[in-house]
């Protein structure tokens, strides 16, 4: 079973016609990772036996007659998302040989319907890193250039679907870590609004940030792993409680004709490469072609957003991450004369990574005495101005255009020395965290001389996933 | 405290105390410097007037989501103390902290 070019869609299809069982399914994507992720390295673990079982299990509902989008497809898993009896290191050494205690809600439902998770995907250390360079574990590379990052903090879950390995994954986007690996690895990548899907079982990184999102090879596959995943959920109080609609239904006969699209002057500024500017001025003159309205739009505070963003995010991530210190779970170090106080201290400072600890740093100190009310308070009022700026350009318009990253893939090991060049680079995306609106990258071409793959953002109000997907599948048909 | 702070006060062994990290001299500089220069791009956050801007603090404007006050079955005690780096008779073992 060859399940490289398979998506979703085509996988049930094929399922439901009798053609293939989810065994051979799920046996075809652990054949691929023997294959080809020696060289990729998307996966860290792999539970190929309890994966298998429950493959069989699902061949068998469907001998009993039950059917669903998912039933029987297996699915790579982020490793920040807790599945029962399975690792779940963050990639992040002081996490090593934790075994996850229950299921995360987006896990009970996946399980509900019938998907099986098929392994767990490489990241940066709890989600803290744009390239997956920053994992205790490995480097994985990008499918479309092995010197190149996959992006991230999702990379492994893009790797693992652009290299073939996997149908679909789960990823999550704090301030893009869906959006931008799926715009580097050439999938589609969607971050769900703010309280769409549950976090329960979801080791938190920025808590008033972060969503569970699939990455998958097409718009249509998104929809049927979004309809799975959404949902209120009582262990989730931040999850709310709106209906789910069939997102897959209408994707059909969606259309571009009389949709309004907004493009934010904000998001098309020096320091952009040219070429991925060009490749998502021409899917826009594409839209236009196909009937969309096109109309200039400004978001003033686009500028402030990073700043923004790594004051929020790193404040909820000094009191999220405090929760590791060496007592309940994973990494303990307790120095030569054993106290408390070392246990803490070593066990925290020899389990984090650089990185890390570095927006730990930045976060205890924006939330410290003295300067709470100069930084984080301030940082809370100028994201109101932003979700502001968002809320004025959504009476004018259906859709927002604009690109996911201001490059293609970046070559391993070319950030590494200035934090901050790379915080700048999340420009594009860490806006629709901050205002809770849903967004998603989808593939508009290749850069001309490295074939680079590079993703066109497409932006919506919060709860509006229903209309950004019929958009995002209608563009796809026009860029194909 | 001003509206405005300047890097250089940046304290960084007190906030790496505060963060429960011991960190060797050449990482405190190093992370230092990277504080500095985030704190130092933060700055541009002074030249809004927010004297009238009400914080966003969750995702969305949500409260008092209530739920029926039902006992629920909990984690099974022996899968979750599995976990611990160091347990003994079912309980977490820690170092001696009381002299």
């Amino acid at each position: 079973m060859n399940i490289s070019a398979l998506t979703i869609a085509a996988a049930q299809d094929a399922l439901r016609r009798g053609e293939i069982s989810s065994v051979e399914l799920t046996q075809g994507v652990f054949d691929a990772i023997r294959e080809k992720d020696s060289a990729i390295q998307a996966y860290l673990t792999v539970d190929a036996e309890g994966a298998l079982r429950e493959a069989a299990k699902a061949d068998e509902r469907r001998h009993k007659g039950e059917d669903s989008d998912l039933l029987g497809i297996p699915i790579a898993i982020k490793d920040l998302i807790n599945v029962t009896g399975q690792p779940c290191t963050c990639a992040s050494k002081i996490l090593q040989g934790y075994k996850a205690p229950y299921d995360a809600t987006v896990i009970a439902k996946l399980r509900a319907s019938g998907a099986v998770p098929a392994g767990r995907v490489n990241m940066d250390e709890f989600a803290m890193g744009a390239s997956t360079e920053h994992s205790a574990y490995q480097i994985t590379r990008n499918p479309n250039a092995l010197d190149r990052v996959p992006g991230g903090s999702s990379g492994g879950s893009a790797a693992a679907v652009a290299g073939g390995m996997a149908l679909g994954s789960l990823g999550t986007d704090t301030g893009g870590s869906i959006r931008q690996p799926a715009s580097f690895c050439g999938c589609v990548g969607l971050k769900p609004s703010y309280g769409r899907v549950s976090r329960f079982g979801v080791t938190a990184f920025a808590s008033s940030l972060d969503q569970v999102g699939p990455i998958t090879k097409t718009v249509e596959d998104a929809a049927i792993l979004l309809k799975a995943i959404a949902g209120a959920d009582p262990h989730d109080q931040t999850c709310l409680d709106r209906p789910v609609p069939d997102y897959r239904a209408p994707l059909r006969d969606a259309s571009l004709r009389g949709v309004r699209i907004g493009v934010p002057k904000e998001y098309f500024i020096e320091g952009t490469d040219p070429e991925v500017m060009a490749l998502v001025r021409q899917a826009i003159d594409k839209a236009e072609k196909a009937g969309a309205e096109i109309h200039e739009i400004s978001l003033p505070h686009t500028e402030y957003a990073i700043a923004v963003y790594y004051i929020c995010a790193t404040a909820e991530a000094s009191a999220n991450l405090a929760r590791f210190d060496g007592v309940r779970y994973g990494y303990r170090e307790v120095g030569a004369d054993p106290s408390i106080q070392s246990l803490y201290d070593l066990s925290r400072s020899n389990g984090f990574g650089q990185e890390v600890k570095r927006r730990i740093l930045l976060g205890t100190y924006v939330l410290s005495s003295g300067y709470y009310d100069a930084y984080y308070n301030r940082a809370l009022k100028v994201r109101t101005l932003v979700r502001q700026d968002f809320q004025k350009a959504f009476n004018e318009v259906d859709a927002i255009f604009c690109p996911v990253s201001p490059t293609a893939a970046f070559p391993i090991n070319s950030t590494v020395n200035s934090p901050l060049k790379a915080y700048l680079c999340d420009v594009f995306t860490v806006p629709a965290n901050l205002a809770g609106i849903c967004g998603i990258s989808i593939p508009c071409g290749k850069t001309a001389a490295d074939h680079l793959p590079v993703g066109l953002q497409i932006l919506a109000p919060a709860f509006a996933e229903q209309s950004l997907l019929c958009t995002a599948a209608a563009c796809e048909r026009e860029l194909a | 405290m001003n509206d405005s702070s300047s890097s250089a006060d940046i304290d960084i062994a007190h906030i790496a105390e505060l963060a429960h990290f011991k960190l060797t001299p050449d990482e405190l500089e190093n992370l230092k410097k990277d504080l500095d220069s985030t704190i130092q791009y933060v700055q541009k956050l002074f030249e809004l007037d927010v004297s009238n801007v009400e914080p966003t603090k969750f995702g969305q404007p949500v409260s008092n989501v209530l739920r029926e006050d039902v006992v629920e079955p909990s984690l099974d005690h022996d899968t979750v103390i599995a976990n611990a780096p160091d347990a003994s008779d079912r309980e977490f073992r820690m170092p001696k902290i009381v002299e």
